[in-house]
């Protein structure tokens, strides 16, 4: 008895991990939609709008490759993984992809054998509090009780700051962002802590903003961004050049609103032509159409677009662009050439 | 002249292997062993094949590895450069610490309101009706939910216990009840307080003694000597003495307001709280069924036959009913742990840090080691289990009917 629940468990493994192996551009193809992970509900990032429509900068992301594998930006079946189910979720095969505000650190990439197809988002952990409670800087927490995502490099971040900094803390382990909201709203928790981004998101739900400080210290760096899994190299290389394709896009000028008349002829600008496929063939060396760019750049816009009308300054976020500002304007958002 | 022959002899032939009932079982099981075995050798070379196709290897060396991750609840010396093994044996003492608070407290709770569910009074009869109905027709998450929720949301903050605010502590200002748990004083053991336990426990042992003693006597002779002030006398009297001998080594430190959070005394995170509430409150309805069912079960002859040696209703109860009612009890009693044991999984709807949110949830996500991990959590719940039974079962070995 006890060794069928033994063998029973591994079944169950051994199922999950086989329908990882096939190439994923064809099984996408085939099923008609794209399986994209993201988060369980974080304003601006990914959450479903009023009519249960997801939206936000990730899942812009899911949007722009759905365009670009399916031609149909609508083609996407999200599906909100937890902090701790995400990678499960992507290993196993339940999704294509994961758009998920995770952060690119050389154990996932290598141990946990995902692929980062690169970051949309450069970001860093910060602290929130309520601001009567006269806390200006990160240090002076000692004692406090924080409340914590579990399953996240904040998770550890916060205990090597803590310990470096020769400070007691009591972390409270939450599982989702809608439960240390919850937590933190109650005082049950004096710190909130996770990416900037997401205090900022976070914040923004608020019904007072004002009440709440994010605290001056930035303690780590946490390069956001899409990944795959390992093993199958075309389907993350179709990730990564969407993701680069609407950065191109940005630098170059292309937007939603100019890419059907940019893509109507070929332009003087040969990296234009070749993004937008007017020249030479890089769609087909994707295993896409020719207009593949085209697709993701009308259904999403470009990079700078889709930041503005989800987290950037005009948006209850109100994000800056800061690190993520193209290259040419001081940021360190850059894409390699299309050639 | 015979007419009867010997039956032909007949060779063994395949299809006896089907239709002769001498041989259809053995068939029948050697079928099966060979189905069994393809399917096991098909499983691990499937997961063999498929972690290989991940990359993945199958390594418990991540357990020595350091865990980079803060636990709040901690029974052992724990901090975030402990190793990821460490860190589950905080997570498993956690899992059991509930475990055991949980058991202990659904038990008290069930036999009351399975004994009172029997009672005439119609009120406390319909008011245990409906604690029982209400708790085990509900889910246990949303028990646990709920009263995580209550303690949450309903409570004072640790900062309206300052000076002027809304809150203060009771019992003396020794225990305060705060959003974030409930602080309670922690005894502080001074010099010599070694010796006022040790005498404690051997009055606390002399009393079961001299219990046993009364009750030899009671049987042997008819002599009834009192049973419960001598012995608490026996139990306390003696420790009290000690502990004033030796100059009152045992302390209470209370908790006090400092910073962010009380400090000092024992922290019983609101976590612990809920799940120990609920998981308690909701088996104890199951076993208020269960104490119910085995009092009805003891036929109401044994009642009367008492009543006719003129014993009381008390004494019928505890001397007649109830030790034939146990042997009906306990063995589904120990379903009811086990099934509290395994329910203190749901831990992680509030963040309590039990076994499964440790080394089954941030080890696995921070080390990518599902398979080892989510085995090695069923090995333990399993051995858990076994060890919860074992110890049952002996029990129920000595309450059970023996047949003279």
């Amino acid at each position: 008895m006890n060794k069928t629940v033994f063998f029973g468990a591994l079944t169950v493994a051994g199922i999950a991990a086989g329908a990882a192996s096939a190439a994923t551009l064809d099984d996408v193809t085939a099923r008609g939609t794209l399986n994209c992970g993201v988060s369980t509900g974080l304003v601006g990032f990914a959450a479903p709008d009023a009519n249960g429509v997801w939206e936000g900068f990730d899942v812009g992301v899911c949007r722009a490759v759905a365009a670009a594998a399916l031609g149909d930006p609508e083609a996407v079946n999200f599906v909100p993984l937890t902090t701790q189910t995400r990678f499960t979720a992507l290993a196993s095969g339940e999704v294509d992809m994961l758009a998920r505000n995770t952060t690119w650190t050389f154990s996932r990439d290598v141990d946990l054998k995902m692929e980062f197809t690169g970051i949309n988002y450069y970001d860093g952990q910060g602290f929130m509090v309520p601001r009567d409670i006269g806390v200006t800087s990160a240090k002076d927490l000692d004692g406090a009780t924080v409340c914590i995502q579990t399953g996240t490099t904040t998770e550890l971040n916060l205990a090597d700051f803590f310990r470096v900094n020769n400070i007691s803390y009591e972390p409270v382990p939450i599982e989702t962002n809608a439960e240390a909201q919850q937590q933190y709203l109650a005082r049950a928790c004096d710190v909130y802590t996770t990416d900037a981004s997401g205090l900022a998101a976070t914040r923004a739900t608020f019904e007072n903003p004002g009440d709440h400080v994010i605290l001056p210290e930035i303690i780590s760096k946490e390069p956001l961004g899409p990944l795959v899994r390992h093993g199958d190299n075309e389907w993350g290389d179709i990730v990564r050049w969407t993701l680069n394709a609407m950065i191109a896009a940005e630098e170059l000028g292309v937007t939603s609103a100019n890419v059907s008349e940019l893509a109507a002829a070929a332009t003087d600008n040969p990296e234009i032509n070749r993004l937008l496929g007017t020249e030479g063939e890089l769609g087909a060396m994707l295993g896409l159409e020719a207009d593949w760019a085209v697709a993701v750049i009308s259904a999403v816009g470009n990079y700078g677009e889709l930041f503005e009308q989800t987290i950037g300054e005009n948006t209850p976020i109100g994000l800056a662009r800061g690190l993520n500002a193209q290259w040419t304007e001081g940021g360190l958002i850059y894409s390699p050439p299309f050639r | 002249m015979t007419t009867i022959t010997d039956p032909p002899k007949e060779g063994f032939r395949l299809n006896q292997l089907i239709y002769d009932t001498r041989y259809r079982s053995m068939t029948i099981q050697v079928v099966a062993m060979i189905l069994l075995v393809l399917s096991i050798s098909w499983l691990v070379s499937n997961t063999v094949q498929n972690l290989q196709a991940l990359g993945k290897d199958f390594d418990f060396g991540f357990l020595w590895q350091p865990a980079g991750y803060d636990i709040n609840q901690r029974l052992v010396e724990y901090d975030s450069q402990s190793t990821h093994g460490r860190a589950a044996l905080v997570g498993i003492l956690n899992t059991i610490l509930v475990a055991f608070l949980g058991c202990a407290l659904a038990t008290v709770l069930g036999v009351i309101a399975g004994v009172l569910r029997l009672s005439k009074n119609w009120i406390v009869n319909k008011l245990m009706a409906a604690y029982v109905e209400g708790f085990r027709n509900v889910p246990l998450l949303l028990w646990i939910l709920l009263i995580f929720a209550l303690m949450t949301e309903g409570t004072p903050q640790p900062r309206d216990f300052r000076e002027g605010g809304s809150a203060s502590m009771v019992l003396g200002d020794s225990v305060a009840i705060t959003n974030r748990g409930v602080y309670v004083p922690a005894p502080v053991w001074g010099d010599g307080s070694l010796i006022v336990v040790i005498v404690f426990v051997l009055s606390v042992i002399g009393a079961f003694a001299y219990r046993g003693y009364a009750k030899k006597l009671l049987f042997d002779t008819g002599r009834l000597l009192p049973m419960v002030w001598p012995a608490i006398v026996i139990a306390f009297v003696p420790a009290i003495l000690v502990f004033f001998i030796m100059g009152r080594p045992i302390g209470l430190e209370n908790p006090e307001l400092g910073g962010f959070n009380f400090s000092g005394g024992i922290h019983l995170r609101n976590s612990l709280i809920a799940l120990w509430l609920a998981l308690s409150l909701y088996t104890g309805a199951f076993i208020a069924e269960i104490v119910r069912a085995g009092i009805l079960a003891v036929s109401k002859g044994q009642t009367e036959a008492a009543f006719a040696l003129g014993l009381r209703p008390n004494r019928t109860m505890s001397l007649v009913i109830l030790p034939q009612a146990l042997r009906v009890i306990v063995p589904p009693l120990i379903s009811q742990y086990l099934n509290l044991t395994k329910n203190s999984s749901l831990a992680i709807a509030v963040g309590y840090m039990d076994v499964r949110s440790t080394l089954g949830g941030i080890t696995i996500n921070q080390t990518g080691r599902e398979l080892e991990g989510m085995l090695l959590v069923g090995l333990f719940y399993l051995l858990l289990s076994l060890a919860i039974s074992g110890a049952m079962n002996v029990f129920n070995n000595r309450v059970k009917l023996r047949e003279r």
